[in-house]
């Protein structure tokens, strides 16, 4: 089996979400990255699960994919929240409190 | 996989000792019982959902000292996977009773700042349950889901505070960085699994030994694990979040955030670095000596130019999150790694109660001067000599000076260094006591103002503190003292044979 393919688009989605979060101002955007990074961990345990034959991966991308889900809820409310009081959503913006 | 599959379905339900899982079940239905009376309840008879909410975590707190007393065995079930062993139950009643101080903190803060709502006490129960399941979490898939539990509430506890665009800019920034450095983890965490085909830690720890064919792959598993833990306890250069969220949030959340929040994350470090990873130790030992140490340094070095006292407090807990690392970065070298171990057990505690203690006095004083600014507390002795009294015990205790809890704490986190015996823990001592000496510059700042500085406006009208906070005081002063006078009290748990002896190696 080909692993290495999965793992090499499992670094790749990394790769680019770890890039999105660190250059992206907008806040969708942002959380829109971190969910590929969460994707390629779910790629990786389930190519990973194959490769060993235990359903321990697959457990652990339920789990993951569950919880992700109860994250970008919490995360999409907030970016509601500071549109409501800002009528803007750019990261760069939210520097009220420095030092 | 379909033979997987087809194995996995010849089931029989795991024994479940019910002793053992009782706090989690007390908070389970606690957070019930909260939402739905908080339904019904009058508006102005609120303050019910707040006692309930302290009586479910003291009741919480009843099984975990009867399992304390009875058993010397180590409880474990689902496989190793949930362990109730002495560390477990040290720490659960650690987050169980910061629960509770935190409530009692935040009783009236709440209802007078005007945005009362009852799921705010819904949401802290489940940010303890989170940290009560960490505690006893022994796999890589219950570590991680007990630390979204108890992280997802506490990013929207952050931003409670909902008209106040501080309060929305501390949650995101909260929000955001928590959520990365937990999907990095998750990478780390895919990585090891890829190596070893277990998420077990015990079984990980047989397994990964960071040489031979899968070294790399390993390495850079346990680097990125670390990575998320050291942004849950704000160690440097992961930090930058906490200053504006504790600016930023609730005061009460504060106190809760930089005390029972991070006592999660180093409690998941503990565990995977010696269950999981002790084989790794030439990985992770640099690493954690590396974040320690810029912890210490720039915590401190920003702590000094604070001139806002929750800021100041942010900072000096980075400056507390590099001492708590540093018996962990001599770990896994022999003759000290048990002291290093109870060097953080103990640390924790005495910090969780000194530093709740400081949060206390400053809501309380911020109840009169409704201000942060560390000039506002000129003259306290004069007007108010009690809190005056405490919060120099709390800056003492922080700053380490004997006879009081914190030099405890700082005494066996040296004397863990120190017993390693090498080139590392000998330099990270030496940084430490630097440092040490730094920290106390600007304790001592707050002191001279309680006691030398005439008030500010010469308004020497008392302060009136709630019977509540008062509690809250009187706790966390005894706590502090008394484990600074007869450290035996809590310097006994936390030994590393109960720890790794739990996992059948």
């Amino acid at each position: 089996m080909l692993i290495n393919n999965f793992l090499l688009l499992g670094a790749v989605l990394f790769c680019i979400g770890v890039y999105g979060v660190i250059t992206r101002k907008n806040a969708v955007m942002v959380l829109m990255s971190i969910e590929l990074i969460l994707n390629s961990v779910n790629l990786n345990l389930l190519a990973f699960s194959q490769l060993h034959g235990n359903v321990d991966g697959n457990t652990f991308a339920l789990y993951i994919i569950a919880v992700a889900a109860a994250e970008v809820g919490v995360g999409l409310s907030m970016v509601l929240l500071i549109y409501r009081n800002r009528k803007s959503i750019a990261l760069d913006e939210l520097s009220e409190m420095k030092g | 996989m379909i033979a997987a599959l087809r194995a996995a379905a010849d089931f029989t339900a795991p024994p479940i000792d019910y002793h053992a899982l009782a706090p989690e079940i007390v908070l389970g239905v606690g957070i019930c019982v909260v939402l739905l009376i908080d339904l019904f309840v009058d508006e102005r008879q609120r303050w019910i959902t707040s006692s309930i909410t302290g009586f479910v975590l003291l009741a919480a707190f009843i099984p975990v000292v009867t399992v304390g007393v009875i058993g010397d065995d180590v409880r474990s079930m689902f496989d190793g996977r949930y362990v109730i062993d002495e560390f477990a139950l040290v720490l659960k009643a650690l987050f169980v009773l910061a629960g509770y101080v935190v409530v009692l903190l935040s009783s009236d803060e709440i209802e007078d700042g005007g945005y009362y709502r009852g799921e705010y006490y819904v949401l802290l129960l489940s940010s303890v349950l989170g940290m009560v399941m960490m505690a006893s979490s022994r796999d890589l898939v219950s570590i991680f889901v007990s630390l979204e539990f108890l992280s997802i509430p506490a990013y929207m506890l952050a931003a409670w505070n909902k008209r106040s665009s501080k309060s929305n800019e501390a949650g995101v920034k909260y929000y955001l960085l928590g959520v990365f450095a937990s999907s990095v983890m998750l990478y780390g965490m895919s990585l090891l699994y890829g190596v070893t085909g277990t998420t077990l830690l015990s079984e990980l720890g047989t397994a990964i030994t960071a040489e031979g064919q899968f070294a790399g792959v390993e390495a850079l598993g346990v680097v990125f694990i670390i990575v998320g833990f050291a942004f849950k306890v704000s160690a440097v250069p992961f930090h930058s979040w906490a200053p504006d969220t504790y600016e930023g949030a609730p005061t009460p959340i504060t106190a809760f955030l930089s005390v029972a929040s991070k006592a999660a994350g180093f409690v998941a470090l503990v565990t995977l670095i010696y269950v999981a990873f002790p084989q790794a130790s030439d990985v992770y030992q640099p690493f954690v000596w590396v974040l320690s140490v810029l912890s210490m340094t720039v915590g401190n070095v920003l702590a000094l130019r604070q001139t806002n006292i929750v800021r100041m407090l942010a900072y000096s807990s980075i400056s507390q999150g590099g001492f708590i690392l540093m018996p962990l970065s001599v770990a896994g070298t022999g003759s000290s790694s048990e002291a290093a171990l109870k060097a953080v057990v103990v640390y924790l505690v005495i910090y969780a109660a000194t530093n709740l203690g400081a949060f206390a006095v400053v809501i309380a004083v911020a109840r009169k001067t409704r201000s942060g600014e560390i000039s506002s507390y000129g003259g306290l002795f004069g007007y108010a000599p009690a809190l005056g009294v405490l919060m120099t015990i709390f800056m003492a205790s922080l700053a380490g000076i004997p006879p009081l809890g914190g030099w405890f704490a700082k005494f066996g986190a040296f004397k863990a260094v120190l017993d390693a015996g090498n080139g590392w823990g000998y330099s990270i001592a030496v940084i430490g006591a630097v440092n040490a000496v730094i920290a106390a510059a600007y304790y001592v700042t707050v002191m001279r103002e309680i006691w030398m500085k005439p008030a500010p406006d010469g308004d020497v009208t008392p302060i009136r503190t709630p019977a509540a906070l008062q509690a809250a005081l009187v706790i966390t002063c005894v706590v502090t003292v008394l484990l600074g006078v007869l450290p035996d009290l809590v310097g006994r748990y936390g030994d590393l044979a109960d720890l790794t002896g739990a996992f059948g190696r």
